[in-house]
């Protein structure tokens, strides 16, 4: 007998299969009394708040600063930068463009200073950012090779908790949740930023 | 392998060791109680967590097969394993395929549990562990101590000591600070990250009706294994299911807070089969068994099938902070390991056997867990049969030796006389217990048990300012 065929056959015999209606019911009478949300008000503050929790840098501009913001952030940090395909022209208004390269190969992402993305939404309650690697955010690898991730988040994308951000994803999209840059605690608990992903986290929200 | 008594003994009486863990498990149980704190609803999250797991162990054939067939249709291959021969026989012929003699690792239980990197070994293939704590233990030629944080016997001297020793590219003079010793890992890892083709990880949760798996982590490790190479092979055990996306809306709320004691852990990634252009080319999910359905056919035991690792139970319990992990000879400590690991193992080795008494049954781990396992009712329950099957049992008194020094510690006692007031549920009407579980059975059959007080008479004495202040508050 096949090993599938076993252990659903063990299974089988244990807790013998229901029709799909009996089992819809059952899933139906799961108890949902959580919250589906923490908080009602001050949603894009508690944002911020949150992800500065994390020692991301995190500063809230209005679309007309954007690209000054995004410009400034980037000539700080010596280097070239990634950009995606899809990333919305005006952002990098400002920004010199000799200090980005587009769509990098994945080979050639460990030399570059840092990558610019924007984000699919994001959790007020705890402080997340969430890539689904569509136009604007890249592949994976693209924000997570480079040193530094700077990641635009628009007001609109801020859900107030994770029930009501997980209903605006695509969980057949690959999916990076984000809340603060790359961490460890695995040396007597001291906190040390950037073990293997970016050492920095920096985020603009725009409203 | 000693049994937990013997090992445990061993244990208590290294000083560094207790003083490591005593510094660890006080510094994460403290800032947990603060995350959980936040949530009001967490009774309810716990509640809900509870239910989907014993709603998925319920229709398990169903489950998995609906996982099974979305995985399939997204691109990936499944591989169904009886033991942990068959899994880890199943990863080496896939990982050979590939021409690969080398793979990359993301921490996970379930490939310690079947001892896959010795098995690869013996095939010729060498596993490189990337979790930082887990490149301290590999290098260190050591075993995981926790769940959360497998280094935490370790302190700073001594992993720049293992560094220093083992890590061919370590830079000269390295020091013991923790920013510096991390950025030595990093190094060391990145050429690996980059050029590695193959990788194998864990599973956190495995979404059922749509195929996606989920992967939590902190370090970004994870993602450079599940993204860069270009083979992923995934083990995981039978119970890791949720029926559907939504359900993860509770687990994404539980778990950081019960394991790291933060809102939100650095990274999550999910994955569903294969993305064209992003991530890796060929994805393959081992289903492990290896004792789950048997653990599944006890009704009382089967509760344990319900974690989701997050640790919680090992860093209140008095016994594995004085005892340490290794004491309990197996990949999963603590109070979870004291159930779980002679379930999936049989009770048949002495280490097994001894396990169920690896407790004080004070009842920390079951307020503490987020799936609301009751750990002391599947503690007494194996423990009935782990008499019964060796009826002259010396384990017993020596594992009480231990609990009697979480009995002697005021601050412990406090800590085990909150949780058994916080259990008063199994209490009926009327204050009295009507029946107590497991042997225990017999003797309330005939007579009530009284209950715990409401209220412990150090919390009392805590709130009421020593009685001068009936109404609480200060
Ligand atoms: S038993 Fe509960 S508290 Fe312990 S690791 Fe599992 S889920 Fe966490």
């Amino acid at each position: 007998m096949s090993a599938r065929d076993d252990i659903l056959g063990r299974i089988d015999r244990i807790a013998p299969p229901r029709d799909a209606a009996g089992i819809a019911a059952s899933y139906a009478a799961i108890d949902r009394s959580y919250l589906r949300r923490h908080h009602e008000d001050g949603i894009l503050d508690l944002f911020a708040e949150r992800v500065a929790d994390y020692r991301a840098g995190v500063r809230r501009v209005t679309s007309g600063e954007l690209p000054g913001a995004v410009a400034a952030a980037l000539a700080a940090r010596p280097g070239t930068h990634a950009v995606p395909g899809g990333l919305p022209a005006a952002w990098l208004a400002d920004a010199d463009p000799v200090l980005l390269t587009r769509d990098p190969a994945v080979a050639d992402l460990d030399g570059l200073a840092g990558a610019v993305t924007g984000c699919a939404a994001a959790i007020a309650e705890t402080g997340t950012i969430v890539l689904d690697h569509g136009p604007g955010q890249g592949p994976r690898a693209l924000s997570l090779v480079p040193d530094y991730h700077l990641i635009v988040v628009t007001a609109e994308q801020v859900a107030a908790d994770v029930p009501e951000a997980l209903e605006r994803l695509d969980p057949r999209r690959p999916l990076t949740f984000v809340s603060g840059p790359s961490a460890t605690s695995d040396i007597e608990l001291s906190r040390v930023e950037g073990v293997h992903g970016p050492r920095t986290l920096e985020v603009l929200l725009v409203s | 392998m000693p049994a937990f008594p013997e090992a445990a003994r061993r244990a208590v009486a290294d000083t560094r060791l207790r003083h490591n863990l005593a510094h660890a498990t006080g510094t994460i149980r403290g800032r947990r109680e603060a995350a959980v704190a936040e949530l009001d609803d967490w009774q309810a999250l716990r509640e809900a967590g509870r239910q989907i797991k014993d709603h998925v162990l319920a229709d398990l054939g169903h489950y998995l097969r609906l996982l099974e067939e979305r995985v399939t249709e997204a691109g990936g291959t499944v591989h169904w394993a009886r033991d942990a021969a068959e899994a880890n026989r199943i990863v080496a012929d896939l990982v050979k395929a590939t021409g690969e003699t080398e793979v990359v690792k993301v921490k996970s239980m379930a490939t310690q549990e079947i001892g896959l990197n010795e098995a690869l070994a013996e095939e010729g293939i060498t596993a490189y562990e990337t979790d930082l704590a887990e490149l301290i233990v590999q290098l260190g030629h050591d075993r995981p101590s926790h769940i959360l944080v497998p280094a935490i016997h370790r302190n700073r001297a001594d992993i720049r000591d293992i560094f220093r020793r083992e890590m061919p590219d370590a830079p000269a003079g390295l020091s013991d600070s923790p920013a510096e010793l991390a950025e030595a890992a990093r190094r060391h890892l990145r050429a690996k990250f980059l050029s590695a083709k193959v990788a194998v990880s864990g599973v956190n949760f495995a979404v059922a009706d749509t195929g996606t798996l989920v992967v939590l982590e902190s370090e970004g490790n994870g993602r450079m294994c599940l993204t860069l190479p270009e083979t992923l092979i995934s083990v995981m055990g039978v119970e890791k299911l949720v029926p559907s996306w939504r359900d993860l809306e509770v687990f994404l709320q539980t778990l950081p807070r019960s394991s790291t004691a933060e809102r939100m852990n650095p990274y999550t990634s999910t994955w569903t089969g294969i993305s064209p252009g992003d991530g890796p080319r060929d994805f393959h999910l081992v289903l492990l068994d290896n004792g789950r359905t048997a653990t599944l056919a006890d009704e009382v035991g089967r509760q344990a099938l319900r974690c989701i690792r997050c640790s919680a139970c090992l860093n209140v319990c008095p016994v594995y902070s004085r005892a340490g992990g290794h004491a309990y000879g197996s990949p999963y400590p603590g109070p979870i390991g004291a159930i779980l690991s002679p379930q999936i193992r049989g009770i048949g080795s002495p280490v097994d056997a001894s396990l169920p008494y690896a407790s004080s049954l004070c009842g920390a781990c079951f307020e503490a867990c987020p799936v609301a396992i009751d750990i002391p009712e599947v503690l007494v329950h194996l423990r009935a049969r782990a008499v019964e099957s060796s009826r002259k049992h010396p384990m017993e008194r020596a594992v009480m030796g231990i609990a009697g020094w979480t009995l002697r510690s005021p601050a412990r006692l406090g800590m085990a006389q909150r949780a058994a007031s916080a259990s008063r549920w199994v209490v009926g009407r009327g204050g009295r217990i009507r029946r107590l579980p497991g042997p225990l059975k017999a003797w309330t059959d005939t007579r009530d048990a009284p209950a715990p007080p409401r209220e412990s008479f150090r919390a009392w004495w805590a709130r009421t300012d020593g009685g001068r202040n009936e109404e609480g508050g200060k």
